[in-house]
């Protein structure tokens, strides 16, 4: 026997130079998956780990029984939200090129997960995202404003500039807190959702990882407390093919599907089709009815692609092919929810580019408003003497020696120095 | 008044809180029907049900990163883990996350988490579970940082550690369970049945977090020490003859440098003493604190007596320890320097 027959290691199926190939997803017809009730037994659903839900067709038909009842208001609200998450996806990758921002993370492709999601959880239930969920907090109706002003670390920033770009949160809008430690929300959430359940609230938690991070510890706690508690929690992991440079086979997806972990825990596990916009607010729906009525945790897997870098600090062409996204088989969630409007709703082509440029133009307004509340460069500026605050609630003596001591080393000149300017 | 050693005293803080807040929960691995391993949540879940009293798996990642899920939804966990050499697993949750949250979300979101910890050696327990960790989390900003040494002091501690808004590290060092340890092995051992620090109010009580405690006064000498040191101190200080000031510091982080301060102004002179390993440990924190504030005050270099830093171990642990005869000497030297 060889030493690379005993000693695998996972090669994505094509790195750059060559022709893509995504022949290793499974894929299901749209419609074809059956749909249980929300409260069928485990062991009866298997099957909904391999296979993949999808409800619109190539013509833009819903088709099948997870079809979800879904007023046009509601269709056209998250068509509208999408379209508002890339414009603001856009418009700051723009502003991290110019070096207004130090950093930026793309939700390019993935903006149905996080809409559709939204839209299907009622407004008291408790989201834990990962990074590319900016679409949670714009489908609640979070000012983009506010969003802008953290990626800037402005004077109004939430975060009063402790936090990276991109690691929002909205206490009003019952969005958690964005960590750079991958997965660690995932059993936050169960805990939100054990205590839910203790309280005897009807509310329900949701939370977010990647499908890389499904390898920390943190995943499988997650999966352990709500398959024993039977939490109230809907637990998703974003397939996007890529975790930074390794491929999803690097996290075992090259075996079983990520959902097919679910499992082995005894919790109800689907695929589906992260770019479908119906799809995912009707397996969502499913889950979050499964929550309430006493079923337990739900792991979604939800198949989609990251058309962007992992963030701005890696160049993608570097580790697989440039143009990769082109032959990705499901298409691109905005697109697809248009063709549906149209189909179904006597949507048009005016209608869809007055609403891009509508939504551009809002965008547009936020960013210059952000901008009038500074950035880290430009004033307004936070004190920098925040820093201390929040460490505790109440302010140790330590902390205010050493705060002190930062204002002080404003007025210090070194007595060998050169002489202040001006 | 009643008579509690540190095991009744820690149930008692609980019982408590619990009968006082229904937001206070308690989860770790068998604290619920069988009531700890130690024993120290007896008779809750069967007072308070299944779902405040909770078994959990074996996953302590999972217990502090869940336990801080249920303090953003509004309740107050006291999360368990069995020894303290077995938190390693929830560090990452309790460093990234419970530590910081807060902080990072500029006090939109907080997790009011006490995390209970048996520490410490002196119980055949070898190198995992024998640990005193307590440096490392006093290193953490956001956290608060707590060792009692008795019974009294105990459940006034773990009150307010509930009670507090900010997450609580609270370590018990098991040696002292179920009595006072002067740090000989070869003497019998001792209950908090005679010990005036053994009587506890049955009810609510505080003792407040961020305060030191002079336990003896004394002229030639501080000890600075806390948990199952202040007893060995004691016992060091009477083989050497010296009349120490031995300081219990209770909570490590925030440090009560005041009280420690106006001690070593006073004696001049300064013997520090911790189970945990020599280097980069909290003790090397107390020694700074005393060189910048009392320097002038000093009449010899000050000392630290701690664990050796090699792993803890099982066959040598008296070797290892640092007992009476290890501190004496010490309070000796420095009492000797010029």
């Amino acid at each position: 026997m060889t030493q690379t027959a005993r000693f695998h290691v996972p090669h994505p199926s094509a790195r750059p130079g060559e022709a893509p190939d995504f022949g290793y997803l499974r894929l299901s017809a749209a419609g074809a998956v059956e749909r249980p009730s929300p409260d069928a037994r485990v062991h009866d659903i298997e099957h909904l780990a391999y296979d993949l839900v999808r409800v619109l067709d190539d013509d833009g038909q819903a088709v099948g029984p997870w079809a979800p009842s879904i007023d046009g208001e509601t269709l056209r609200a998250g068509l509208s939200a999408m379209v508002l998450t890339r414009a603001f996806d856009d418009r700051l990758l723009r502003m991290q090129r110019q070096g207004k921002l130090s950093f930026f993370m793309q939700t390019l492709g993935e903006e149905a997960v996080s809409v559709a999601a939204a839209l299907a959880l009622k407004p008291g239930d408790m989201l834990f995202p990962h990074y590319r969920n900016v679409g949670l907090h714009i489908a609640r109706g979070h000012n983009p404003v506010e969003l802008m002003c953290q990626c800037l670390s402005n004077s109004r920033d939430m975060c009063k500039g402790r936090q990276m770009p991109i690691m929002y949160h909205w206490a009003r809008g019952n969005i958690f807190s964005i960590s750079g430690n991958l997965a660690t929300q995932f059993p936050q959430a169960v805990g939100w959702a054990m205590a839910a359940a203790i309280k005897n609230e009807q509310h329900i938690a949701a939370g977010w990882v990647g499908e890389g991070s499904t390898a920390e510890a943190d995943f499988h706690h997650a999966l352990t407390f709500a398959a024993v508690y039977r939490a109230p929690v809907v637990l998703n992991v974003v397939n996007n093919q890529w975790a930074i440079s390794t491929f999803q086979g690097f996290a075992g997806g090259e075996r079983r599907p990520f959902a097919a972990r679910g499992l082995g825990y005894g919790i109800a596990s689907i695929r589906v089709d992260g770019n479908d916009f119906l799809a995912v607010f009707a397996v969502t729906r499913w889950a979050a009815e499964r929550a309430r009525m006493g079923r337990g945790a739900t792991l979604i897997e939800l198949i989609t692609y990251r058309r962007g870098a992992h963030s701005t600090s890696d160049d993608p062409s570097r580790y697989r092919p440039r143009d990769e996204w082109k032959a990705w088989p499901l298409g691109d969630p905005i697109d697809r929810l248009q063709a549906h409007l149209i189909a179904r709703d006597g949507w048009n082509e005016a209608d869809q580019a007055a609403l891009e440029a509508d939504r551009k133009a809002h965008v547009d307004a936020c960013w210059r408003e952000a901008l009038s509340y500074g950035s880290m460069t430009e004033a307004p500026r936070l004190d920098q003497c925040e820093l201390f605050e929040d460490v505790y609630r109440d302010m140790p003596r330590h902390l205010i020696a050493q705060r002190d001591a930062l204002r002080a080393l404003a007025d210090y000149q070194p007595k060998a120095g050169p002489a202040p300017e001006g | 008044m009643a008579q509690m050693n540190m095991v009744q005293a820690l149930n008692s803080a609980m019982d408590v809180m619990m009968e006082r807040d229904p937001g206070v929960v308690v989860l770790g691995e068998d604290v619920g029907y069988f009531g700890g391993v130690f024993r120290c949540t007896e008779g809750l879940q069967k007072k308070y049900g299944e779902a405040r009293v909770i078994d959990a798996p074996i996953a302590e990642g999972g217990i502090v990163g869940c336990a801080i899920g249920m303090g953003v939804n509004g309740l107050r966990p006291i999360a368990e883990m069995q020894f303290a050499d077995y938190i390693y697993p929830g560090f990452d949750q309790i460093v990234s996350e419970l530590a910081r949250l807060r902080h990072r979300t500029a006090g939109d979101f907080f997790a009011p988490v006490t995390i209970r910890a048996p520490c410490g050696g002196g119980i055949r327990g070898g190198q995992t579970h024998s640990q005193s960790p307590e440096g490392i989390f006093t290193h953490v900003c956001g956290l608060k940082v707590v060792m009692p040494s008795n019974p009294h002091d105990a459940k006034g501690l773990l009150i307010s550690a509930i009670e507090d808004d900010d997450p609580v590290i609270f370590f018990e060092p098991k040696r002292l369970y179920h009595g006072p340890f002067e740090g000989d092995p070869e003497q019998p051992a001792t209950s908090w049945a005679a010990h005036p620090l053994g009587e506890v109010p049955a009810g609510y009580y505080t003792v407040p977090l961020g305060r030191s405690q002079v336990v003896r006064e004394g002229a030639d000498v501080t000890v600075l020490c806390y948990g199952t040191m202040v007893h060995v101190a004691q016992a060091a200080a009477r083989l050497a003859g010296a009349d120490a000031e031995i300081v219990d510091v209770r909570t490590l982080a925030p440090l009560d440098a005041d009280t420690i301060t106006a001690s070593v102004r006073k004696t001049g002179r300064c013997v520090i003493v911790h189970e945990a390993t020599r280097f980069s440990g909290y003790g090397a924190e107390l020694l700074a604190t005393v060189q910048e504030e009392c320097f002038y005050h000093l009449e010899a270099p000050v000392t630290r007596v701690a664990g050796w830093d090699t792993p803890y171990p099982h066959a040598f642990e008296w070797d290892y320890f640092p007992g009476p005869r290890r501190v004496a000497a010490a309070i000796e030297n420095v009492l000797e320097a010029a």
